[in-house]
């Protein structure tokens, strides 16, 4: 057949060029060589490092524990690539199979891996984003630059209360420095996890000396006259003294340098299907360019077939793995991506993970241990059904959890457990702020609609 | 080959050497019921795995139904007037205690505990491989196997070296009292067991209470005078976790290097390559955990709730037993399960448990039989199994050899 002579030609000399080249990128180039393609790989990397682990950045690198330069990803095998690191990729040509870079270089494919990530979302005024002092913390060199400052800071002043947010704060008050953390929700972590469990990170947080400061926003920053920040100014009228600021305001994907390239590219993401192929404009699968990682929203049968983005490390790995098998496969050995979306955070000694959505919650159940604790499994209920649950320090718990989620089981969970206390003998509503509002930093973002809504919405670029 | 008689076989000390062809058996029917006693067993991997986490599953003897009495004919006897162990207790209570335990032994708090005690162990391990002297033979549980976890366990908890002989003495007959030889009189075994049971308790209480006053950094020390977030452990507390230590920590490891050393002089070409090289030992002993683990089966939990196992209702309140090892020798889940193979990939064994109850001495017992065994296989000229298969314990739940007799050419520097 001539559709298998060129998927033959394909894995043994034909060119597959991935862009972005970190976590998802790597571990799709080493999947490609460990499944057999001996064609030409190449990866685009607009960081001048090898790919380098991002968790550790906001942990044990500003614990000091370790440098930012010490966070290279581990390389599972030797495998031969061409690297182009330091230069951006700035445009795609569907048609003709090219990737423009930002030095004028075009490289040509036969398949294309997306895997360009988030960028953290930047303080919205310039001139006060450009006052020395003032950071986000994405990258290796945020990381390095902030910890530097860490070292004699007289208030860090952290603005969002996510789980980058919150874990900068634990590490700021783990080295004994005065910390002001800023959230315009009611508590920390709402946006991934709720309210209720929300309540009870907030308690962690001022537990551990956290100037905790909630449904409130900064509303200005302000320098010295050398241009160093002195102070912020929140909604409230309130002033805070603080020499270094981290913007901690979630992330935006990396997707500016696909706009006008045919593809269905926006600042949700990338839309693909089940097997990682990218969607165009107009709703048509690709069958050349696939995409993994934090950049890609693909249809999930456990909850609905909405679109998911994942922020998660682990979805990382597992995509860009189902996606590069698909790249080199027949249609039929094609694996769908159906990974139960699992996140860890580790904040104020606690360590905190997640199985499933928590925001597609409409109720909370505390299954185990006590909110008052800060050890407990929460399991979140859609329409009668588990849908997520949340360790605090519980994690062993969780693969049974794991398990009612992709069983569909019912919610609440009609059997008595461990550990059960009074408070869990009855669910309450989760309290996830209204999602038409934008949070700072869900972890997950749904990004479509179920199908039973069956509606079409047209949304001009420019209203 | 009768379902009914199937559990009976499983105990019955005639197939202590093999067991291995039953579980087979077993495994064809994944949630196996005894009717006489309401024992539900499960013996495939993923169900074993599922169970291990699933939270409607107890510990603690007081949620068995009384109908459900349990198919082990002299379940050990450990009745005394102490505390249940975190081993029999469920969460929150059981955390708790893990934790305060954990404090002085493992990370967070204490990360390099057992790395620390590398040198001392090879230097017990060399110690007792001297003593081998110039014999020709030896009986490896009686003088290697037995003595080096009770001495590693001694220098745990910081019992003083000139006591280290007379714990000894009792460790031997608690130990012997768990596997109990049935030609003898059980009335007078229980009561010879009892009265080593309270002088170890009185030893101990005595030892505390001078921890108390000064005391050092060994682990006793901690559990009597560490103020954590916990709170303190009380008296009682402390001593059923020091004699939860000492049993926990010993029968196994007893099993597992005597197991080992069975298990490599009948792979000679395993045996060959530790010598050659040592750090084969660390995938070595993970193998071994899967092949043949110390602990065969864990027989006391039960269920909170009806709940649903490979399409059979385990009811509420019954006998659960998970047949750890027939999970590792499961085909659905490892290649060629009937195989040694220290090269093995993926071997996530149920050796050592999973979940909240998983063997909290693992980095230890792991390190004692890495050091053992490399150290035999290096020292040991020419060593032979003189019976193949050796005498077996009583013991099915925690099973090894009582005896293994080996020969050889003579003891290596
Ligand atoms: C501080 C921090 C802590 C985290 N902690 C956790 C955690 O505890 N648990 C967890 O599950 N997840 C955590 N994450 C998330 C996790 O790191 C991400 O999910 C993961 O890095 C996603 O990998 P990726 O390869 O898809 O994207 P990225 O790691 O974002 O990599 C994308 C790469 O593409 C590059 N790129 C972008 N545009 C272009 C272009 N046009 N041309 C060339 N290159 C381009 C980017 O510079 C980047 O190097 C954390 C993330 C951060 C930042």
């Amino acid at each position: 057949m001539a559709g298998d002579g060129y998927l033959e030609w394909m894995r043994r000399e034909g060119r597959i060029v991935i862009v972005g080249a970190s976590l998802a990128g790597l571990r799709a180039a080493e999947t490609l060589r460990k499944e057999g393609f001996t064609g030409s790989l190449t990866l685009i990397g607009d960081e001048p490092y090898e790919p380098y682990d991002r968790p550790p950045l906001s942990k044990q690198v500003l614990l000091g524990q370790t440098s930012a330069d010490r966070t290279a990803l581990p390389q599972r095998m030797e495998f031969d690539a061409h690297w182009r690191l330091g230069v951006a990729a700035t445009g795609l040509d569907m048609a003709n199979r090219r990737v423009r870079l930002a030095d004028g270089d075009e490289v040509e494919y036969d398949r294309l891996l997306i895997a360009t990530g988030v960028h953290a979302r930047p303080w919205p005024h310039e001139a006060e984003a450009d006052l020395d002092g003032v950071f986000v913390l994405r990258t290796r060199d945020d990381a390095a630059g902030l910890q530097r400052r860490l070292v004699g800071a007289r208030r860090v002043l952290v603005i969002g209360a996510g789980f980058t947010g919150s874990e900068i704060a634990s590490a700021c008050r783990e080295r004994g420095l005065p910390v002001t953390v800023v959230e315009r929700a009611a508590a920390p972590l709402v946006g991934a996890l709720g309210g209720v469990v929300g309540q009870a990170a907030a308690e962690l947080q001022r537990e551990h000396g956290v100037d905790l400061r909630c449904g409130l926003m900064v509303t200005g920053l302000e320098g010295d006259s050398a241009g160093r920040l002195r102070c912020a100014h929140l909604s409230d009228g309130t002033t805070v003294e603080a020499d270094v600021a981290v913007v901690s305001l979630g992330a935006t994907r990396n997707t500016a340098w696909l706009a006008d390239s045919g593809l269905g590219a926006g600042p949700r993401g990338i839309a693909c299907d089940a097997g990682c192929r990218a969607f165009d404009v107009r709703g048509i699968v690709t069958d050349d360019v696939f995409v993994a990682g934090d950049v890609a929203r693909s249809p999930h049968a456990l909850f609905g077939y909405q679109f998911l983005s994942l922020e998660h490390w682990g979805n990382a790995v597992a995509q860009a793995e189902i996606a590069a098998h698909n790249m080199i496969s027949a249609s039929s050995d094609r694996r769908p991506h159906l990974w139960v979306p699992a996140f860890w955070s580790s904040q104020f000694g606690v360590s905190i993970k997640s199985v499933g959505v928590p925001s597609l919650g409409e109720e909370i159940l505390i299954a185990q241990g006590a909110l008052a604790e800060h050890r407990f499994t929460g399991v979140y209920g859609y329409q009668g059904r588990v849908i997520a649950a949340v360790t605090f320090d519980q994690t062993k718990w969780l693969e049974f959890y794991q398990r009612q989620i992709e069983t569909a089981a019912p919610f609440p969970p009609p059997f008595p457990t461990v550990d059960r206390r009074p408070e869990g003998l009855r669910p309450v509503p989760a309290d996830f702020p209204d999602p038409s509002l934008p949070t700072h930093a869900p972890s997950v973002t749904l990004s479509g609609y179920s199908p039973t809504d069956r509606r079409i919405t047209f949304t001009p670029v420019r209203a | 080959m009768t379902q009914a008689t199937l559990l009976g076989q499983i105990l019955d000390h005639a197939n202590r050497a093999d067991p291995y062809p039953l579980y087979a058996e077993l495994r064809k029917t994944p949630v196996y019921r005894e009717e006489d006693t309401n024992t539900y067993v499960v013996s495939n991997y993923w169900e074993i795995k599922g169970l291990l986490h699933d939270p409607r599953i107890s510990s603690d003897a007081r949620n068995l139904s009384p109908r459900a009495a349990g198919a082990l004919p002299d379940q050990e006897e450990e009745e005394s007037a102490l505390p249940p162990t975190f081993l029999k207790l469920d969460p929150p209570e059981h955390d708790r205690l893990r934790r305060m335990t954990m404090r002085p032994f493992g990370p967070p708090e204490t990360p390099r505990r057992v790395h620390n005690m590398r040198g001392e162990l090879s230097k017990i391990v060399s110690d007792l491989i001297d003593d081998f002297g110039d014999r020709e033979q030896i009986d490896l549980v009686d003088n290697f196997s037995y003595p080096f976890p009770v001495t590693v366990i001694c220098r745990l908890l910081g019992i003083p070296r000139e006591d280290e002989a007379r714990f000894h003495t009792w460790a031997d007959t608690i130990a012997a009292s768990l596997d109990p030889d049935p030609s003898e009189d059980p009335t007078e075994r229980r009561r010879i067991a009892q009265t080593a049971r309270t002088d170890l308790g009185v030893y101990l209480a005595g030892l505390i209470d001078e921890r108390r006053k000064a005391p050092g950094d060994d682990m006793l020390s901690a559990l009597a005078t560490e103020h954590g977030p916990d709170g303190q452990m009380s008296q009682m507390e402390v001593l059923s976790t020091a004699a939860l230590l000492l049993i926990a920590g010993h029968e196994t490891t007893v099993n597992l290097i005597t197991n080992g050393m069975l298990t490599l002089l009948r792979n000679p070409d395993v045996l060959k390559r530790l010598r050659a090289e040592p750090q084969l030992a660390v995938p070595l002993v993970e193998e071994l955990l899967r092949f043949e683990p110390p602990v065969q089966l864990l027989p006391q939990r039960t269920t909170l709730a009806d709940i649903e196992v490979a399409g059979t209702t385990i009811p509420k309140g019954a006998s659960l037993w998970l047949v750890l090892a027939s999970g590792n020798r499961d085909p659905q889940r490892f290649l060629d399960p009937d195989r040694f193979d220290p090269d093995r990939k993926d071997n996530q064994h149920l050796g050592l448990g999973s979940g909240i109850h998983n063997c909290f001495g693992a980095p230890l017992a792991r390190l004692e039989a890495q050091i053992a065994l490399t150290e035999l296989a290096r020292r040991l000229d020419n060593p032979r199994l003189l019976e193949d298969p050796p005498p077996y314990r009583q013991n099915a739940v925690l099973r090894g050899p009582r005896h293994l007799n080996i020969a050889f050419d003579g003891c290596r520097p």
